[in-house]
């Protein structure tokens, strides 16, 4: 029991601030209801698959500074496929564009892999060759998404068996975030190569002698982690209803956030959970910031700056746990 | 065991242009941009001329100041992305305190944030490792939204450029840019700072051995937060040129579209992104040679996005093929 | 292909003291096998065989290719040539998945668990059956491992059994154990001892390679061993074996001339330099005093990893002690960054020579690099001083500078010598020269030898760790020999000859000669030291 606390003492920690934060955003703002709560986890919805790309190559031993690109060109292939196509025509859209994340995510580590260059160069070459990709899919802000899409953001899920006030805070958007995550994390996790992904990070060495195959092994997490992006990138839509060529500011929030969730930097420790509240605490920070009538302007600095010092944080914990 | 020297005519052709390459990498570049001049010229006749050269010079200046930024960067194996950010922000402050105080002093003033800027970046990527490239971009983002908030409040006072760096942005004199006024200074102490000063050593010894530096007494963090600072420094005073070009002070994404070229340029010009090689010469023919390969993507009517795609595989194709010369030797 | 067994020489000298009959089947045969790095081989001609339930013990001193050949036998490395037959099929050990579908096993000497993942799943990664592996963790002594633990949280020591109990839950037909009772405990290594022997009763090999003779004479039945990348003999281990081992391994160097750069009788003794007491660094130096004297060179000896690296990593400031310390000319200095010694006058010059160089810049700039380390010096360079300078060094050390423009250029005795005359352009008053001549030609050692004794004589002092025991008599004024983490003898120079420090460094008493009846009392230096 008590291993289960200091194992997990992170992300309980995390719950904690997290409800904390929510008890200052009922008392800054009496009437903060579950409405808002449901924008909350629709605005974090996009944020909260950045940081989940982000955390399985991380975990992995790597960094992936192309998500937020990635999550610009899905979100534009998407969107302009589905301008003025009909509603099942989406039914092909979503499993494409998630294929086409997958496969562009592989491509990221199959390069860091061929040709050597690390996996922060390479990543870095891939933010302006995707960036570049969703300019030439869309070169301003268009585009559309079906109905049935943008529907399944919005509002709440009537659950069976529970009672409106409990169902009231299950916004459809978290619903939806917990779903996709879990059925591609859960299986992973409990797989070999699950265990894998944490082996090259935690030690290339001792998994390369534990038999692990540690180029295909990074080529996948760098696979997952685009296809983690591209459903990002259909989450910008559905809650946009356009797509946007201009990648938002998700590789900064991925990196902090995946941080405050309890991932070393360098790889082996953490899982996404950690990560996916975190998301939600700096979210609810920004809103509490918009709730205390500070100037939207100074929010972003603040919230820069909480990103730049948990980076900062995460970076000095990195070197000091590292053996002498 | 080879214990004799390998001379270098024993060494089979393939070997010996890469060691040549690697040596002289100015050679090869020079040669590059003289074939990127002629292809302009064949495909629109008469459009290399002197207006055209002095045209060329003049935008590649901010680009090469910026390209030193991260050339010098490099050499420690970082880089900063925090340029735009910061060469936006000493053009906006300027232009918005140039009506009030004056050019000379609103230029001093502009400075200022640049170099408290600088001082982050180096404190984090020095002090507390963080990569510098996260490091940069966060210090970038902090950067942009304190510019917009401070545009809110001076959004009455207007803003505008001194004469004086519209003068030296734009102007001409005997044909050439006056901005080589500044430029050339610049670029002298660059390069003189690499080659003939303690510092500029120990940005080579740095990026090519950190472990050695560190026996030999060198304090890691001192000599980032120094080189963080100068590239921040370099990043003012090119925004404040940029603007005399531009004419555009009110802009808050001014600098933005040079971000990628700057990297791009040093990489092209032979800087090593893993650190301790590279030199200014070669970044200022690299922003001379983006420069017109702009110019020559924008006759062929390329998009925007296909630039992008281009100058990111540039980047990366440079980077591999740098590696390679530098394992197989 | 068919095995032919006779078509590899396996050695060509007559030292080999096999009797096996060659129609004997073998577990495992490996011969001719070669291996380099760029210019430096590591292997030339190693040949390795080992019979069905035999311990066969694999030695060789420092260097000789120990580490190389394991990891090519276990799929770590691939060998440039060589054949490696496992039951008399010729196999292509690919990987270490591969190694161990063929039956061979290998516990390297550093843990190779996944520190973030708990026992279950590092069992589950190598697909290892668990009911058998928790037996054998029993068997070897540990009752109570909860296998959800994370490997990181379990000590090192309990690790090593961890992986050894992985090893045997596979039922390897050899078993390859690499220094594997040198982190542990004496109950534990005792336990170990027993299940190796319990294993080859089953029928099961093991490679043994271990730094303790009591060991390997109660445990193995044979002895390959290396020097210089090559087998120079099987031993069979009987009564005595072990002066032949000895022996093998320092090869004809017993009887080699030493006709050059004999030792100059030391500078009349001017005082203490350097004091250091009771120093413990991390987890292998464990409590080490002695002392360095202006104009003297004092040699370390020391088997692989028995502290040496802390030491030397303490009093060049990269590392801090845990306790104990160290006083420069009778003041005592703490040091947090290697800058901190520089100050003190103490250089450090490492053995890997890349962590000293800066290969891509030029040899001018490479020596002249600790003078712009502090900030005053980060303005203009004077060319024409430093060009004097460096001048001067490179001349005392003859550096060949041809090849001017990259240190890499250079031949590896010019770079090993570019990294001493950096300090001696500084001027440092104390140099640690950690294994300086490794991997180079005979000529620059020797020259490397006369410099280091001028150094000497010009009133600095010199601690010199050596891997090649015979430059003790040939550069030191003293031998300071350490073995687990403790220095263990001191002998001047006039009787450090190899035999008597490869019998210190190994933990043996002084006048230790082949007679059983010695090595009798050796478990009493052996349980000190783990």
């Amino acid at each position: 029991m008590s291993r289960l606390l200091r194992r997990n003492g992170w992300v309980a920690g995390l719950l904690a601030l997290f409800a904390v934060l929510l008890v200052l955003t009922k008392i800054i703002q009496p009437g903060y209801g579950a409405g808002d709560f449901g924008s909350l986890a629709r605005a974090g919805l996009p944020f909260a698959f950045a940081v989940a790309a982000q955390a399985v190559v991380v975990i992995a031993g790597g960094i992936d500074l192309s998500v937020a690109s990635m999550m610009a060109l899905t979100s534009v292939t998407a969107a302009s496929m589905m301008n003025g196509a009909s509603e099942e025509y989406a039914l092909f859209v979503v499993p494409f564009v998630l294929a086409m994340g997958f496969v562009l995510g592989a491509v990221n580590g199959i390069l860091i892999v061929v040709t050597r260059v690390p996996d922060i160069v390479v990543t870095l070459a891939m933010l302006f060759v995707l960036q570049g990709a969703a300019l030439l899919v869309l070169d301003a802000p268009g585009g559309a998404a079906a109905e049935w899409l943008k529907a399944s953001i919005t509002g709440t899920l009537p659950f069976p068996f529970l009672p409106d006030a409990v169902t009231a805070w299950l916004p459809n958007a978290l619903v939806l975030l917990v779903v996709c995550l879990c059925v591609v994390w859960i299986p992973l996790k409990r797989s070999r190569l699950g265990l894998s992904l944490y082996a090259i990070g935690s030690s290339e060495l001792a998994a390369f002698r534990s038999g692990v195959p540690v180029a295909r092994t990074r080529i996948i997490a760098y696979g997952l982690a685009g296809l983690f992006g591209a459903m990002g990138g259909l989450s910008l839509t559905m809650s946009t209803g356009i797509g946007a060529p201009i990648p938002g500011p998700y590789l900064m929030a991925s990196v902090a956030a995946v941080v405050l969730g309890g991932v070393v930097l360098g790889g082996g420790r953490g899982g996404l959970l950690g990560p996916i509240i975190a998301v939600f605490v700096l979210r609810l920070v920004r809103t509490d910031l918009t709730l205390m009538a500070i100037d939207p302007n100074v929010t972003s600095i603040i919230e820069g700056a909480i990103m730049v010092a948990v980076v900062m944080f995460g970076a000095f914990i990195a070197i000091r746990g590292r053996p002498a | 065991m080879s214990e004799t020297l390998t001379a270098p005519s024993r060494a089979p052709l393939g070997r010996r242009i890469k060691r040549f390459m690697a040596d002289r990498p100015l050679v090869p570049l020079i040669i590059l941009l003289v074939a990127l001049v002629v292809i302009l010229q064949i495909m629109r006749p008469g459009i290399v001329n002197e207006r055209w050269i002095a045209n060329t010079v003049k935008f590649a200046i901010p680009l090469a100041i910026l390209a030193g930024c991260q050339t010098l960067t490099m050499l420690t194996g970082g880089i900063d992305l925090s340029v735009s950010t910061v060469a936006t922000m000493s053009a906006f402050v300027m232009a918005s305190l140039a009506g009030h105080y004056g050019a000379p002093a609103a230029i001093v003033i502009a400075l200022i944030p640049p170099l408290l800027i600088g001082l982050l970046n180096g404190v984090g990527a020095g002090i507390f490792r963080v990569h510098p490239l996260i490091m940069t971009l966060g210090t970038g983002l902090i950067g942009a939204g304190c510019l917009q908030v401070y545009q809110r409040s001076v959004i009455a006072t207007g803003t505008k450029i001194p004469d004086f760096l519209t003068w030296l942005g734009t102007g001409l004199t005997y044909g050439f840019p006056n901005a080589l006024l500044l430029f050339i200074p610049i670029a002298a102490l660059i390069i003189f700072t690499l080659s003939r000063t303690g510092f500029g050593r120990l940005l080579y010894a740095v990026g090519d051995n950190e472990k050695a530096t560190r026996l030999s007494g060198v304090l890691y963090g001192q000599v980032i937060i120094a080189l963080y600072m100068a590239s921040s420094l370099l990043a003012g005073v090119a925004g404040l040129l940029y603007v005399g070009l531009i004419k555009a002070p009110s802009s808050l994404s001014l600098a933005e579209p040079l971000l990628l070229p700057s990297v791009a340029a040093a990489v092209v010009g032979g800087t090593s992104i893993f650190g301790g090689r590279g030199g200014y010469t070669g970044t200022i023919v690299g922003a001379l040679i983006l420069t017109v390969l702009t110019t020559l993507l924008t006759i062929l009517q390329m998009p925007e996005g296909a630039r992008r795609i281009l100058f990111g595989l540039i980047i990366l194709l440079v980077t591999a093929a740098y590696l390679r010369i530098v394992e197989d030797r | 292909m068919p095995a032919l067994a006779g078509r590899h020489p396996r050695l060509q000298s007559g030292t080999i003291e096999d009797g096996a009959p060659l129609t004997e089947e073998l577990i495992l045969d490996a011969s001719g096998v070669a291996k380099s790095y760029g210019a430096v081989a590591a292997l030339r001609n190693a040949s390795l065989a080992v019979r069905p339930g035999e311990v066969h013990a694999l030695m060789g001193a420092n260097g000789a290719g120990k580490s190389t050949l394991v990891k090519i036998l276990t799929g770590a490395i691939h060998a440039d040539k060589g054949d490696i037959l496992i039951r008399g099929k010729r196999r292509d050990v690919r990987s270490p998945a591969d190694a161990r579908r063929a039956g061979l096993v290998p516990v390297y000497q550093d843990a190779s668990l996944i520190p973030d993942l708990d026992i279950v799943s590092n069992l589950r990664l190598t697909a290892t059956p668990v009911e058998p592996f928790a037996n054998w963790v029993k068997e070897l002594g540990v009752p109570d491992l909860d296998l959800s633990e994370m490997a990181r949280d379990i000590p090192l020591a309990v690790l090593r059994v961890l992986d050894l109990a992985r090893a045997l839950a596979v039922e390897p037909d050899v078993l390859l154990l690499d220094e594997m009772t040198a982190a542990l405990p004496a109950n534990l290594a005792e336990r170990v001892l027993d299940v190796v022997r319990r294993q080859s009763r089953a029928g099961r090999s093991v490679i043994f390679i271990s730094h303790r003779f009591v060991e390997i004479s109660a445990l193995c039945d044979r002895a390959t061993v290396l020097r210089d990348g090559q087998t120079v003999g099987v031993v069979d281990m009987e009564p005595g074996a072990e002066e032949r081992i000895v022996e093998l391994m320092l090869g004809a160097k017993i009887e080699k001339q030493r006709g050059f750069a004999r030792r100059q009788a030391s500078q009349a003794d001017a005082g203490t330099r350097l004091s250091v007491r009771n120093l413990r660094v991390g987890t292998k130096l464990a409590d080490v005093s002695f002392e360095l004297k202006n104009g003297e060179v004092a040699g370390v000896v020391a088997l692989e990893g028995q502290g040496q690296d802390e030491l030397f990593a303490a009093l060049s400031g990269s590392l801090r002690p845990s306790t104990g310390t160290i006083e420069a000319d009778g003041v005592p200095v703490k040091f947090s960054h290697p800058a901190d010694a520089i100050r003190a006058g103490i250089a450090y010059i490492p053995g890997d020579r890349t962590e000293a160089l800066l290969m891509h810049r030029s040899v001018r700039e490479n020596i002249a690099l600790p003078f712009s380390a502090r900030f005053r010096n980060w303005g203009p360079i004077g060319m024409q001083k430093e060009r004097t300078i460096v001048g001067r060094a490179i001349e005392r050390l003859q550096i060949d500078t041809r090849a001017q423009g990259e240190v890499q250029r250079l031949s590896g005795g010019n770079q090993q010598k570019v990294t001493i005359a950096r300090w001696i352009a500084a001027d440092a008053r104390t140099v640690l020269c950690f294994d300086p001549t490794r991997g180079i030609d005979v000529g620059t050692k020797r020259e490397i030898y006369r410099l280091l004794r001028e150094l000497a004589g010009q009133g600095k002092s010199v601690l010199f760790y050596t891997s090649e025991l015979e430059e003790v008599q040939l550069v030191c004024d003293r031998a300071i020999v350490i073995f687990g983490g403790k220095v263990v003898d001191v002998l001047p120079a006039e009787i450090a000859d190899e035999a008597a420090l490869t019998r210190a460094a190994y933990g043996l008493p002084r006048n230790a000669t082949a007679d059983v009846g010695i090595l009798a009392d050796l478990p009493a230096t052996n349980g000190a030291a783990s």
